[in-house]
């Protein structure tokens, strides 16, 4: 990869262990991704998906191997130091949006703030222009209560990108949302990949997983990597969903460790 | 994230859960002015009854005849015989002899029909000096005692209970009017004020006469001078003990015996009647405490129950505070914060609360009710000592959880 490495994985396990039930999620998963590209993890409820998006986002900690953003070490990190990486460097977007429903849009935006440190006046103007970014400049004092689910989602992608995270980590964004506002939702997130974001999304959606640039396919807690559009083409014009129904021939590569 | 920033997010935070806030505080409340109440109650109790018993007469030692032993052998009971006389009073009451007496009044009493008309009302009519109001701690409600002057002169002149002046006028207004005893009219120069009863006596049925008045005209019995009951009235409290010991040695001295254990009289004191109280005040003090223990373990339940509550309820938001880049720190205290508040705004209010009702159900329930400060200031620190171990202990170790954990939650 030519692009600078933000995200390293190496033969990442996770066992999940319930009394003497063990359950090994991921068996060994090792990935890279660059700077500035948009990926997708698409894979079926059980695949372990999930997990992957939760290690990758500090969410979780993986059992076995290493984990690296952008050159540091998180797999020992301790849980407040994960804090700090979370808050610095990820934006989190959620299928359930989760917002807090009792404060108003940019109050919902201005936590992550609030908690790197940023002074009062500071993280109402950053929140603000966050909200405008992604048009919800008019609603910024609304409740969640009173936005529709698709502004919702918008204004959770504002509270994800206010920090300036050097990467956007989302999680079935469109799940819970309707064809068009699910429309809206990826257009956002092409612009935002066009300026430069780095983004990963996790979906079960191959119609979605195919506006990224590379998917990345997860089975059984191993994944078959697909590189199917190029990244000019993608910046160039994203392509609708059912021009994407028809699919290369998945070239499966374990990536990684050979 | 500084402390001005964690309190600010706690404030929002309990704003914005305006419904379970409010029930936290009223739990918490109710808690408290439970407790204040309950404790308030049980002390007015306690000193409603100390003043009961103080008022039967205080510092009091009273003195009644030995028993007779008859020449066919058979002994009458204390108070049979007839040994305590009017000198022996007088003696008592010197302050050079006794000290520590205060005062005697001499009783000798009878039980008559008094009539005012057609009206007849039998009762007590007690024969006494004008020490009596003093040693019994009696008041007149109208009216006055009869005179040293009336004592002398053995006057006809009668001081009525209050019970006895409406069963014989219809009215407690009895001052100035008259009744007859046998033959002899007598005037009505007072009125006692009501004093309840005492054990089985009614303190509100009775007639006072001058003693000499009693053995000239009411007595039958023909010992004229011979008295029932010495009531001597110690100055104080402390000086009970002296005051009996120079009444025994007086009394031994004047009635000529030596022997202590052969004395003809006997003198006993409230002692019994202390112990009693004493008594009941332990039995008060024990039911209080445990009152307000079950009403301090019923409001920390209250308060744990929802604090349990709604730090579970908001495990997800926790999650999602910790995605965001909250420390565990941050959470905890956030949760300290929220914790503390709640707990303070509902004991303060609880405690204000408490010291209104206890200030105004009195009005009300005819029973005192003492604020004990020990008592708000424990319940305040037990509610919110609970309101925070129970609000932070599930916050921590929700903070301790991984976020994915946290957000799974329901």
């Amino acid at each position: 990869m030519a692009e600078m490495e933000i995200l390293r994985l190496e033969n990442v396990r996770k066992v999940y262990s319930s009394g003497d039930i063990e359950f090994e999620a991921l068996r060994g998963v090792s990935l890279s991704v660059g700077e500035g590209e948009y990926v997708s993890v698409v894979g079926p409820s059980g695949s372990g998906k999930s997990t992957l998006m939760n290690i990758l986002g500090c969410l979780d900690v993986a059992t076995e191997g290493r984990y690296e953003i952008a050159g540091e070490d998180v797999s020992q990190m301790a849980e407040a130091e994960l804090a700090d990486v979370r808050g610095r460097r990820i934006g989190f977007v959620f299928q359930q949006f989760n917002l807090l429903p009792s404060m108003s849009a940019w109050r919902n935006v201005e936590l992550p703030l609030s908690y790197a440190g940023v002074g009062p006046a500071e993280r109402k103007r950053r929140a603000v222009a966050a909200l405008e970014s992604v048009g919800l400049g008019d609603k910024i004092d609304n409740r969640p209560g009173q936005l529709s689910g698709g502004q919702q989602q918008r204004a959770a992608i504002a509270r994800a990108l206010v920090t300036e995270p050097m990467l956007l980590l989302a999680d079935e964004p469109t799940g819970n949302l309707d064809s068009v506002s699910a429309r809206e939702i990826l257009d956002l997130f092409d612009q935002v990949h066009s300026s430069g974001r780095t983004i990963v999304l996790i979906t079960h959606d191959w119609d979605v997983a195919s506006r990224t640039g590379r998917s990345i396919e997860v089975r059984d807690g191993m994944i078959l990597e697909r590189s199917r559009l190029t990244e000019s083409a993608k910046a160039a014009k994203p392509a609708a969903p059912d021009e994407l129904t028809e699919l290369d021939e998945p070239q499966m590569a374990q990536v990684g460790e050979s | 994230m500084s402390w001005g920033e964690t309190i600010r997010t706690g404030l929002s935070a309990i704003r914005s859960h305006a419904m379970r806030s409010v029930l936290t505080i009223v739990g918490i409340l109710i808690g408290i002015a439970a407790v204040i109440l309950t404790v308030g109650l049980g002390l007015g109790t306690q000193k409603d009854v100390s003043e009961s018993i103080s008022s039967l007469g205080s510092n009091l030692l009273i003195v009644r005849p030995g028993s007779v032993t008859s020449s066919a052998g058979i002994r009458g009971g204390f108070g049979s015989s007839t040994s305590l006389t009017m000198d022996d009073a007088a003696a008592l009451g010197s302050v050079t002899a006794a000290p520590d007496i205060a005062g005697v009044a001499p009783e000798a009493s009878t039980s008559v029909s008094l009539e005012n008309g057609d009206t007849n009302w039998t009762t007590t009519v007690t024969g006494t000096t004008t020490s009596w109001p003093q040693v019994r701690s009696r008041t007149l409600a109208q009216g006055e005692f009869f005179s040293e002057a009336d004592a002398e002169a053995g006057a006809s002149v009668i001081v009525l209970g209050s019970e006895t002046a409406v069963e014989l006028f219809g009215t407690p207004w009895a001052v100035g009017r008259s009744l007859t005893i046998d033959t002899a009219t007598y005037e009505v120069v007072g009125v006692l004020a009501e004093q309840g009863s005492s054990d089985d006596t009614n303190l509100d049925d009775l007639a006072v006469v001058p003693m000499t008045t009693y053995s000239a005209q009411v007595s039958t019995s023909t010992t004229g001078t011979s008295v029932q009951t010495l009531y001597i009235q110690a100055t104080a409290q402390h000086t009970l003990s002296a005051a009996y010991q120079e009444a025994e040695t007086l009394l031994l001295n004047l009635h000529g015996i030596t022997d202590p254990s052969a004395a003809d009289f006997s003198i006993s004191s409230q002692d019994a009647l202390v112990a009693t109280a004493t008594a009941v005040y332990r039995t008060l003090t024990v039911l209080l405490v445990g009152i307000a223990a079950i009403a301090l373990l019923v409001g920390g339940i209250g308060v744990m129950n929802i604090m349990l509550v709604s730090v579970t309820e908001r495990t997800r938001e926790i999650g999602l505070r910790k995605a965001l880049g909250a420390k565990p720190y941050a959470i905890r205290r956030q949760f300290l914060v929220e914790a503390t508040t709640l707990g303070l705004v509902g004991g303060v209010l609880g405690v204000g609360l408490g010291v209104t009702l206890a200030v105004f159900l009195p009005n009300v329930l005819g029973s005192s009710i003492v604020v004990s400060w020990p008592a708000v200031f424990g319940a305040l620190a037990v509610a919110i000592g609970i309101g925070v171990v129970f609000g932070v202990y599930p916050a921590t170790r929700a903070a301790k959880l991984a976020p994915v954990d946290a957000l799974r939650a329901e």
